[in-house]
């Protein structure tokens, strides 16, 4: 159902490597599971609206918004403690442009 | 069972309230049996990736400017009570990585608001508890950190994915635990388990500063000895978060259940819980059984129910969680924070290399699978179908629920399962939620509590209701907990 | 066959061809906050001072909506006549890059906040909320990085909120996308929703260009051109990209859909084609952002913080007060030039003293006094008062004072403020020189004195006038009213 070079594809989009030893079985892996998923597609679902959001579309309209009023930031030594590599005070890439 | 251990979460607040037992000394008991299964390595239940030192390891805020959550450790409410909390919650300078080597060491700047209000109510943090990676499966096996094992077996799973947080409150090495269900996460590993847990309705607890796995389905709730804890808990998790943009007030407080009977109550039997998904095992179907005619003896009358598209919920998780998850993943690129391989030789490879070795093999299939479904050509048949099916699932439930109170399943289709048994076939695996998805995708609240032994194993009942029923269930389940006398201390040691 | 379709192909000549432009504007909001979290806009902060959990992306973070950004952004609907959607409803636009923390950008996909909509000539296609990338710096080769050049990434930027606006394919040169742009500009400005400042990346702008044979309806390939940074570049951007693909076609060639970089320095257009495989966004709904019911309060409110635009400003002007089309959108689009303006004609009206013909005031407000502020000072913020600048405009108008000693009252008010000109043309004697014997005195000694000027102008020169009224002019300080000046003078050279 899905094959190698699909597999590739997708894992290119999701930004993974896999090894060669790895295409393979999760590409059968994936077909397996696709097979099972399949089903859903044997379903009348014509007219049914999809649903994005459950329960809240039920309750009373509220606004999930937030006031535009500033709360503190981050200190810069706390947003970079976690960082793998800093320079100059940001987070240090690999550029994107090499 | 007596002395501290034999304390459920409320009674031991209620031992604190009255000074008959000191916050310091109840924390320090938990400590040093969380933390002598933590160092016994080969020989424990591997149940924790972190223990406290002490009362003061406990957050009680957020971090700058993030939540209003604040109080004292070991005041309030909730008096103490040492608190296990899933590893995905984050907690403030405490390691938070979600069962996952590319979080491996990471300890967040905050601490999520299901936590805060917990430790607000005098909660304390005895533990950081394991689970499946991302919270992506049913056995705890997907943990970075080795699998958890089940008290009432070692050889078994503990179910997951929130195995540790299950597996510590049945062996007695915390009173009680924070999890998350996405599509049984809670509710598969408490029946694995022989303890209570938990699903609220969705929206109903802040999912702010829990490491995401599917933002539509992800729930956090507890898991308890007694359903009176499960109250006790979820009515201090509760409520509205403005950090939250999808949660909902619950209209009404959540009340400690006390009732004994369950007159009147009508309770729907699903005809499609014989579907051809999932084989009940014998011992299951026994105990589940006897839960119904108890019920019936408590007054209930049972009906026979029709969830038409519950068979189809597993296909539409499959499709929905692994695509939400895929893009909630998106962020672990060794960017800010977390694993980054080194050497690399471009962006490209330092992204595809670390995501390589920072995910493990469940996660990576997870990403491929809805990464694909939501791809170009293909969101119509995968996607938006996954999300028609949803709705068909919830107006089921509605339908059901014009004839039905409550509606009785059993949690898992079987006890707990070897270690490895199912690690090697995904979809098998993936059937251990077949019947706990169906509500996780209706967004409705639903509890699984011990209804009797299969094989000298767990066996779980499951009791789902409307949203905002969480008081109707807790006291049913109360109720049938009592009738049940459920041995539930068997696991201590 | 109808003559719109008709091919002005004679003879082997090549079509002419005609330039198809749409615009793509992002427009950061002048809101306090960002658009997902309650950090405080950067404006040149160190870097990555701004940040918190949800918008450096950590785990578990959650982005809660501003409802500022979307008040904002339904006015900005409201002032393109855009059709307004009935939820305000995000997606997540998901791919890998850097500057975006998440590995998804909150936006807008399907249900666009706003949907048509037109600008002066041009139709809106959508105007979309979204979230802002971070600051990516290139430093270069980095000892810090193996083997490769590094990056920098400042998360003060991201997540600040923009309005994404889209044109139809309604422009057809490079001077219309400037215009056009100052127009869009001028109108978000008089908003408040926007400081719209493309020097400081507040107004950015990318342009989709392709050519297609005049006449016809079809549309060719088209290339998105981006980074250009200015009003001039943008000119010089188009104009650039439409020649290069002008010469493509009549060369035989075929023109190449691709994302286009223009250089200012050098002019010169290259290709950002990366080794990226063609984008595959990936949209679905945002899960942890309910859509939001765009309710009537939300409408109501909108609709309260609108003020004139100025295209409804300049056409009124020139309806009600007559203006010149030229000064009703000049006064229309420097709001605070309309402003003053206004206020002047309103004390005028109210005043004592004599009424200036209005579009004198709107000579003077946009001529002699703009030239005497700084580049783009506001007049409010000046000395001279509205009303001042009424009353002298009025006696200049009345030859009360002549428009060179007007002038000069004018330069008094600037430099020391005082709301009476006639006081002043009272102390300083400046008042205008009429028709009496002394300014004729004045006009026969400068005839005696440019003897050869008088001359030539009695012999028909007209333009030798010059140096007598010159003399006249120093002779009485600009007093004198120069049209008096030259009947005067004609008058004793007896022409
Ligand atoms: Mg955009
Ligand atoms: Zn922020």
């Amino acid at each position: 159902m899905i094959d190698r070079d699909e597999v590739l594809h997708v894992a290119r989009l999701a930004r993974l490597q896999l090894s060669e030893e790895e295409v393979e079985p999760m590409a059968q892996e994936l077909s397996a599971v696709l097979d099972h998923i399949a089903k859903i597609g044997e379903l009348d679902l014509e007219d049914v609206p999809p649903t994005s959001h459950v329960v809240a579309d039920e309750m009373p309209t509220r606004p999930a918004l937030r006031a535009d009023e500033p709360r503190p930031s981050l200190p810069r030594e706390v947003a970079l403690a976690q960082a793998p590599d800093v320079d100059q005070d940001g987070f240090l890439v690999p550029s994107p442009q090499a | 069972m007596t002395g501290i251990l034999g304390l459920s979460a409320a009674r031991a607040a209620a031992a604190i309230e009255k000074g008959e037992l000191g916050a310091e000394e109840l924390f320090a008991f938990y400590r040093e049996r969380a933390r002598a299964d933590a160092n016994a390595s080969g020989d424990g239940l591997n149940c924790f990736t972190w223990v406290a030192e002490g009362i003061s390891d406990t957050p009680l805020e957020s971090g700058p400017g993030w939540s209003d959550g604040e109080g004292t450790a070991g005041a309030g409410p909730l008096a103490g009570v040492p608190l296990a909390v899933k590893d995905l919650f984050c907690t403030k300078g405490v390691p938070s990585q979600s069962g996952s080597r590319i979080l491996e060491g990471y300890r967040p700047p905050y601490t999520a608001s299901a936590v805060t209000a917990l430790t607000g109510a005098g909660a304390t943090l005895v533990g950081k508890t394991n689970q499946d990676e991302f919270a992506m499966g049913s056995s705890t096996e997907n943990s970075a950190y080795g699998p958890t094992l089940n008290p009432w077996d070692r050889a078994r799973v503990p179910g997951g994915s929130s195995g540790g947080s299950a597996a510590a409150v049945a062996a007695g090495l915390a009173p009680w635990a924070l999890g998350t269900d996405t599509g049984g996460s809670i509710r598969q590993p408490a029946a694995l388990c022989g303890i209570v847990g938990l699903k609220p309705t969705y929206g109903s607890v802040s999912r702010f500063g829990m490491i995401a796995f599917a933002s539509s389905l992800d729930q956090a709730g507890p898991l308890t000895r007694d359903v009176t804890d499960a109250a006790l808990m979820l009515r201090h998790m509760v409520g509205r978060d403005r950090c939250d943009a999808t949660s909902l007030q619950s209209p009404s407080e959540i009340e400690l259940p006390s009732a004994e009977r369950l007159d009147g109550l009508r309770l729907g039997v699903p005809r499609e819980a014989e579907g051809a998904g999932a084989q009940i095992e014998p011992g299951v179907r026994e105990s589940f059984e006897r839960a119904l005619k108890l019920a019936e003896e408590l007054g209930a009358s049972i009906e026979e129910i029709s969830l038409p598209h519950a068979p189809h919920a597993l296909s539409a998780y499959y499709v929905l969680a692994p695509s939400e998850a895929s893009s909630n993943l998106a962020r672990f690129d060794g960017v800010r924070y977390g694993l980054r391989v080194p050497g690399a030789e471009d962006l490209l490879d330092m992204y595809t290399r670390t995501r390589h070795d920072g995910f493990g093999k469940e996660v990576k299939r997870r990403i491929m699978l809805g990464t694909y479904a939501l791809s170009s050509g293909y969101y119509d048949a995968y996607y938006g179908r996954a999300q028609r099916v949803r709705t068909k699932i919830a107006e089921d439930f509605k339908t059901a629920f014009e004839q039905v109170d409550l509606i009785l399943t059993p949690t898992s289709a079987n006890v707990a399962f070897g270690l490895g048994e199912k690690t090697a076939n995904p979809w098998s695996m993936y059937l251990s939620d077949y019947f706990t998805v169906p509500m996780s995708l209706a967004g409705i609240p639903a509890i699984s509590i011990p209804c009797g032994l299969s094989e000298g194993l767990p066996v779980g009942l499951q009791i789902a209701g409307p949203a905002f029923s969480e008081n109707r269930l807790l006291d049913a389940s109360y109720a049938l907990e009592q009738a049940l006398g459920f041995e539930e201390g068997a696991a201590r040691v | 066959m109808s003559e719109m379709s008709a091919r002005p192909t004679t003879n082997g000549a090549e079509p002419r061809l005609e330039p198809v432009i749409g615009l793509e504007i992002h427009v950061q909001l002048a809101t306090q906050t960002k658009m997902f979290c309650s950090c405080a806009l950067s404006f040149g902060e160190p870097p990555n001072t701004r940040t918190c959990p949800i918008c450096l992306g950590l785990p578990g973070s959650l982005p809660v909506a501003n409802a500022r950004a979307i008040h904002f952004g339904l006015m900005i609907g409201m002032a393109l006549g855009s059709e307004l959607a009935p939820r305000s409803i995000f997606h997540r636009k998901n791919y890998f890059y850097p500057d975006l923390p998440k590995g998804y950008q909150i936006s807008q996909y399907d249900e666009p906040l706003c949907r048509g909509g037109i600008l002066g000539e041009v139709r809106i296609h959508r105007v979309h909320l979204e979230e802002d990338a971070a600051k990516l710096t290139h430093v270069g080769e980095s000892g810090r990085i193996h083997g490769s050049d590094a990056s920098v990434v400042d998360f003060n930027r991201g997540g600040t909120p923009l309005a994404e606006i889209v044109t139809e394919p309604d422009i057809r040169t490079a001077e219309q996308a400037s215009e056009w742009l100052k127009l869009l500009r001028t109108t978000l400005r008089s908003l408040g929703v926007s400081d719209v400042n493309m020097e400081e990346g507040s107004l950015r702008c990318d342009a989709n260009i392709s050519l297609r044979p005049t006449g016809t309806d079809e549309l060719g390939v088209k290339t998105e051109l981006k980074n250009m940074n200015s009003f001039r570049f943008i000119e010089r951007g188009i104009k650039a990209e439409i020649e290069r693909q002008r010469q493509i076609i009549e060369g035989g060639g075929e023109v190449v859909q691709e994302t286009l970089h223009f250089d200012p320095n050098s002019g010169a257009i290259s290709s950002l084609r990366s080794k990226e495989e063609a984008h595959d966004y990936r949209y679905f709904p945002e899960p942890d952002l309910l859509p939001v019911a765009i309710g009537e309060q939300m409408l109501t409110a909108a609709a309260a913080d609108m003020s004139e635009l100025p295209a409804d400003r300049a056409e009124r002007l020139e309806r009600e007060l007559s203006l010149t089309a030229e000064s009703a959108q000049l006064l229309a689009f420097r709001s605070e030039l309309g402003d003053y303006f206004e206020l002047a004609l309103a004390a005028s009206i109210g005043g004592a003293g004599p009424h200036p013909p209005v579009q004198a005031l709107a000579n003077w407000v946009s001529g002699d006094l703009v030239s005497r502020l700084g580049e783009g000072d506001d007049p409010a913020e000046s000395k001279v008062e509205p009303a001042a600048l009424a009353a002298l405009v009025g006696l200049v108008a009345e030859k009360k004072v002549s428009v060179g000693a007007g002038r000069q009252v004018l330069d008094r008010l600037v430099a020391e403020g005082g709301s009476d000109p006639a006081a002043i043309v009272e102390a300083e004697g400046l008042a205008a020189i009429g028709d009496g014997d002394e300014l004729a005195e004045i006009v026969a000694t400068a005839l005696e004195a440019n003897a050869d000027a008088a001359e030539r102008v009695r012999a028909g020169n007209e333009k030798a006038i010059g140096p007598i009224i010159g003399a006249v002019m120093r002779e009485t300080k600009g007093r004198a009213d120069g049209a008096e000046v030259t009947k005067l003078v004609n008058e004793q050279l007896g022409i």
